[in-house]
């Protein structure tokens, strides 16, 4: 097995090198058959992996592939764990990633439009752009089958280094580059946090190997540091890894960077930015779940974080006017939903609505790009309108979608979100009622701010010049064959999988839930399949909140824009207060760049200035070589050069000793 | 019959006879003076790799050793043996003086013989530093260090050299003297300049504070640590890019080497006494310098900031040892917290070096080293860019780069000693990031900032070939760094056991301080 857990892992690199090194000289075609090919095979192979899981009973492999380096007796290793969890993961990520290089192809095509005139970073941006999402996926498959805390952390830069990468991949506009630096610097606010973690661990535990951490950490379930006033280790360890997880799928306050990112080419939101590395703190999490189930604290503070950002940041998707941000703010509240999960124990379901999330979230970036490449890289909804009529494909896989993302019935969505609410309203975690409220408003802002999107872009009269009028047609089958592919699973992927998943325990071992805490075990006890799941949803606040979302948005965006097309305009210029709350996404960003970034730069000012300059070379240096010429001016007075200066100092000298001599 | 041919003094006096030659030759035939110039520096390179191969890793003694009288009536010995933290830092230095030559080749257009033979005699010299076992020795390479430094910034130097040159011998010339009388004390004290029976002595409290001091001023100097460290942005300005490149890959691990040739096996008891002295200076190098490098318009200075801020890992890793003893009452992560300096130093020498050879990039064509003179770079010199990304990212400590090894190893260890101590390390992962991307920012990105920078041509073969060895080394040590470990644990391990002892003058004792 070994083997194939190498070429999963490898056959991505070894694309990513020949579309990289080499691809000024295999071309275009040469660079995304490379690339692609090594993607496929990794896919290919990793859906066997979860077929294996699935009908083959396959054994978990937990394996060390090299010895990175041993320190203080400390093995440091590189190696593999390949469970159902990280099976299904795989499964995911090598999926998406497929279907995102194929998209590529056609949305990349004429890249060259993107860079300034004799660029020569621009001549192989299309190679360049193949090599780094190949590359991105060696990375993404390197941490989520780590078998150890150092890999992952490998892992864990790894993607945050390709997303650095991507984010400002068009490096000439100055909003990418300011965005990919911010995304960076966020993150590693967020890693700041998870190093600690991991060095709490090796301290404790003198390994990091999973295997033998969790093993042992029930040892450590009492055990206190004397910080903050006394603190539990697991809380401290579990809290300093989720600050991780909190940069990395953007959770709040740590979420400023997602909305930027969406500076990046389109494929790399929906495979980088929607589906995979901005959910691997949702997959850390539940990997950590032997940790997280020993600190009630350090749930509950996952629990609020989490719903605080799926209720606010979805907020600020209703007053978005950029299709890609509207689908951001959707992702940030959505990884709220899934953190959230995890914070009530119900670490199946934030998975569940991971693996669903990632298809239609990744189907709904990719349906936005190819409504951006139709609309000439115009991406202002209020700019759109009427597309359905010239764009069927993308018009139905996006409302597919969107159906799946606000958890209609049947739609896969549905089963995983309704998973969620369920699973936090039976938890007795510290804040699970406050968090099943917000989640639960949640799922009326979601319809709405979803629904607001798509009537805006495929219904009404179309709003764009008449130029790019003209040319509206539907994307190339590169384009739409991804739609297609994504928006399958989106439809049935929830109702395929909800069972084995949530009731029937398939993760089975990877994940360890204490019994008191199962917030999933009241749904799976009154499982009576499918149908009557979403007939029991369909009584519940939730679907009536989504379809009273549903219904608004379909009154004022479809029925009353049609005879006041201005009254998105007139909505958002009546909001208010809260309108410009929301519109200036509650201050974080202006917050961030007084704060932290102009105070950085002030203090860093007054160290040099003050500090370098002034004390230190001014007082310090050149002021004891002022002190030594200053008293090379006063002895230089005494060598006169008259003799009987000498004689006199000489007479003095003399008689001042001998009167020494004489007294004592 | 390998390991007893007289590799070390070969390594030394290869390069400063070839560097003489090479001075002697002139300018008349200048190509094949570089020729030979390139030829000695790989020649001495390869004549080092015996010490690496046929090293002894599992043995913590010194290797490769070489006694013989020098100056007999004083008891001074030319004494010279390697251990596992020595030898790397060898290897470093006959390594990046081989890109050193390279990356002068026709920059240099002012007396160029002299120029590579200067940096060719200071290859020699330094080797000797770290080879060196009797104290005399060692002080007599320590300060022949300063001489060809001196010329080559003075000499090869920007237009305020002058005052460089002058601050940079002064600050570290200040420094050695105290160290100077340390040793001739201790000669008293052991009848003997070896450096070896230096850690054996007996010596009071008092006396081991006043050594401790007097090395600490020396090895501070050079490392350098706050609050001595501005010679070292000045000094970097103002040197020609070789000169920066040997003096942050080499010069400032000859304070590091110190500490822990000296100052831990000396004076453990003084260590343990005035360790929270280092390590808060450490952390201010960390903190405050990170912060003064956000604010550096000068590429070079912004560099040489950084430098200090990395530094101030390798202080914190060695000195750290005894608060793990205090809180923990095990010495487990002392080794990992002194290899993780070691590491940090070696990888520090190929990453600044690199950094310094991308700065020189744009110096040899632009003339100038402001950011704000860039911008855009990348549309006119793509695998450039791609390279000082790379490079950067590496000294933003990324994973999968040498530049994370250390850092890591230092933050894991610092943590078992006290929670806020690896707390203010570890911001080091946002304040590097900071800085160093921010530059990458504003010189690599965006659009391309003026006429001149739409003319820049891409590197050539040799500045290709020079980035293009320093970033797979980068790299390798960054996905397998366990040879380098490896080869370093067992005298490290060696000297975690001895530094634990007293050397006070009472049999046994464990060292003061750190007595629970």
């Amino acid at each position: 097995m070994e083997n194939v857990y190498l070429t999963i892992v490898l056959a991505p690199l070894i694309g990513a090198i020949v579309a990289g090194f080499f691809g000024g000289v295999i071309g275009r075609a040469g660079a995304h058959w490379a690339a692609s090919t090594g993607v496929g095979i990794s896919a290919f192979l990793s859906l066997w992996v979860v077929g294996a899981f699935i009908w083959g009973g396959a054994p978990t492999f937990n394996e060390t592939v090299y010895t990175w380096m041993v320190s203080d007796g400390i093995r440091f290793e590189i190696g593999f764990l390949v469970d159902r969890l990280t099976a299904l993961m795989m499964g995911v990520v090598t999926f998406v990633s497929f279907a995102v290089h194929i998209y590529t192809i056609g949305y990349m095509a004429d890249d060259e439009h993107n860079w300034p005139e004799g660029s020569r970073a621009g001549r192989n941006s299309y190679q360049r752009f193949f090599s780094y999402i190949s590359l991105f996926t060696f990375s993404m498959l390197m941490l989520v089958m780590s078998n150890n805390f150092l890999q992952l952390f490998f892992g864990w830069e790894a993607v945050g280094l390709v997303s650095y990468l991507l984010i400002g991949f068009w490096s000439v506009r100055e909003s990418a580059v300011f965005a990919n630096l911010k995304a960076f610097l966020v993150n590693r606010v967020g890693d700041f946090g998870f190093i600690l973690g991991i060095a709490a661990i090796g301290m404790y535990f003198n390994s990091m190997d999973y295997a033998e951490v969790f093993a042992r950490a029930p040892e450590f379930a009492e055990t206190q540091v004397a910080l903050f006033g006394g603190v539990s280790l697991m809380t401290l360890i579990c809290i300093l890894l989720f600050i991780g997880a909190m940069g990395k799928s953007a959770q709040v306050p740590l979420h400023v960077w997602l909305p930027d990112s969406m500076e990046g080419p389109t494929p790399i939101s929906a495979l980088i930015h929607a589906a995979t590395m901005v959910t691997a703190g949702i997959f850390m999490v539940a990997r950590m779940s032997p940790l997280y189930e020993l600190s009630t604290t350090a749930l509950s503070f996952v629990l609020l974080i989490g719903a605080i950002t799926a209720f606010f940041m979805g907020l600020i998707g209703l007053v978005q006017n950029d299709i890609k941000r509207v689908v951001a703010y959707s992702t940030l509240s959505q990884l709220g939903y899934m953190i959230a999960a995890l914070g009530a124990s119900a670490y199946a379901a934030g998975i569940f609505h991971l693996m669903t999330h990632a298809f239609f979230k990744a189907l709904l970036f990719l349906a936005a790009g190819s409504v951006i490449m139709a609309m000439h890289h115009d991406q202002d909804i209020r700019n759109m309108g009427g597309l359905r009529r010239y764009m069927p494909i993308t018009w139905m896989t996006a409302l597919i979608g969107s159906l799946a993302l606000i958890a209609f019935p049947g739609f896969s969505g549905f089963f995983s979100k309704d998973a969620i609410i369920e699973a936090v309203g039976d938890s007795h975690a510290f804040g699970a009622g406050f968090a099943w409220l917000l989640l639960t408003l949640g799922a009326f802002v979601t319809a709405l701010y979803s629904f607001r999107m798509y009537y805006l872009v495929f219904h009404g009269k179309p709003r764009m010049d008449e130029h790019t009028r003209s040319h509206l047609h539907e994307t190339r089958w590169v384009v739409t064959l991804p739609l297609i592919a994504l928006a399958i699973p989106s439809v049935f992927i929830g109702w395929m999988t909800v069972e084995p998943l949530l009731v029937n325990n398939w993760l089975g071992d990877a994940i360890y839930v204490k019994p008191e805490h199962d917030s999933l075990r009241h749904l799976a006890e009154h499982w009576h399949g499918q149908k009557a799941f979403i007939l029991h949803g369909m009584s519940a606040p939730p679907f009536w909140l989504a379809m009273g979302g549903l219904l608004l948005a379909t009154y004022i965006w479809w029925f009353l824009h049609r005879s006041r097309p201005t009254i998105d305009e007139e909505l958002q210029a009546k909001s208010g207060p809260v309108g410009r709350i929301l519109a200036d996404k509650y201050g974080f960003d202006d917050f961030n760049q007084r704060v932290f970034a102009g105070g950085g730069r002030a203090i860093g000012q007054l160290f040099w200035g003050t500090g370098d300059r002034t004390l230190i070379d001014g007082g310090m240096v050149n002021g004891s070589a002022r002190l030594v010429g200053y008293l090379a001016g006063v002895i230089r007075q005494m060598q006169t050069g008259f003799l009987y200066h000498y004689a006199i100092a000489m007479i003095i000298g003399l008689v001042v000793l001998l009167t020494l001599f004489v007294a004592l | 019959m390998l390991a007893e041919f007289p590799w070390l003094t070969l390594v030394i006096w290869l390069p400063i006879i070839g560097g003489i030659a090479v001075i002697v030759s002139g300018d008349k035939a200048a190509e094949l003076t570089k020729w030979v110039a390139l030829t000695v520096s790989v020649l001495t390179f390869f004549a080092s790799l015996p010490l690496w191969l046929n090293f002894d890793a599992s043995n913590p003694a010194m290797q490769f050793v070489q006694r013989s009288d020098w100056i007999p009536t004083l008891d001074i010995e030319y004494y010279l043996g390697v251990d596992g933290i020595s030898m790397p830092l060898i290897l470093l230095t006959t390594f990046i003086t081989i890109f050193v030559v390279i990356a002068g080749w026709d920059v240099i257009t002012y007396k160029p013989s002299h120029y590579m033979g200067a940096f060719l005699i200071m290859e020699g010299i330094m080797v000797g530093v770290f080879s060196a076992l009797d104290a005399i020795l060692f002080y007599f390479f320590w300060e022949a260090m300063l001489i060809p430094m001196f010329i080559i910034i003075g000499v090869w130097g920007g237009p305020n050299r002058v005052y460089a040159t002058i601050k940079f011998f002064l600050y570290t010339f200040f420094g050695s003297v105290f160290m100077l009388v340390a040793l001739i004390y201790m000669y008293f004290q052991a009848d003997s300049f070896s450096i070896l029976d230096f850690h054996t002595l007996q010596i009071g409290m008092g006396a081991q504070i006043l050594i401790f001091i007097a090395f600490l001023l020396a090895f501070a100097v050079k490392v350098p640590m706050f609050p001595v460290h501005t010679w070292l942005p000045d000094a970097h300005v103002e040197a020609p890019t070789g000169g920066s490149v040997i003096l942050a890959a080499i010069m400032l691990k000859i304070g590091g080497y110190g500490f822990l040739r000296f100052s831990l096996p000396i004076t453990p008891d003084a260590s343990a006494y005035l360790d929270g002295l280092i390590i808060a200076l450490s952390l201010i190098a960390v903190v405050y310098i990170g912060l003064v490098a956000l604010v550096q318009k000068d590429m070079k200075k912004l560099i040489a900031y950084s430098s200090i801020a990395h530094m101030g890992f390798v202080t914190l890793g060695f000195f750290i040892v005894f608060t793990i003893v205090r809180q923990t009452g095990s010495d487990d992560g002392a080794v990992m917290g002194i290899s993780g300096g070691m590491v940090q130093m070696i990888s520090h020498g190929f990453i600044s070096g690199a950094l310094f050879l991308c700065v020189g990039v744009l110096y040899d064509r632009m003339h100038s080293r402001e950011i704000a003179d860039y911008g855009g770079v990348i549309h006119t010199m793509p695998w450039f860019g791609a390279f000082v990304v790379f490079f950067a990212m590496a000294n933003a400590g990324l994973p999968g780069t040498s530049g994370f090894v250390g850092e890591f190893m230092v933050i894991l260890a610092t943590f078992r000693a006290d929670f806020w101590y690896a707390f203010l390390a570890a911001t080091t992962l946002i304040l590097a990031a900071a800085f160093t991307l921010w530059m990458v920012k504003r010189v690599i990105f965006g659009e391309v900032g003026n006429d001149r920078v739409a003319k820049l041509r891409d590197l050539n073969p040799r500045e290709f070939l020079n980035l293009g060895v320093l970033a797979a080394v980068v790299l390798a040590v960054g996905i397998w760094p366990k040879p380098l470990v490896d080869v370093m644990e067992p005298t490290i391990e060696n000297l975690v056991e001895q530094i634990q002892v007293s050397k006070l003058p009472v049999p046994n004792a464990p060292v003061a301080g750190i007595q629970p």
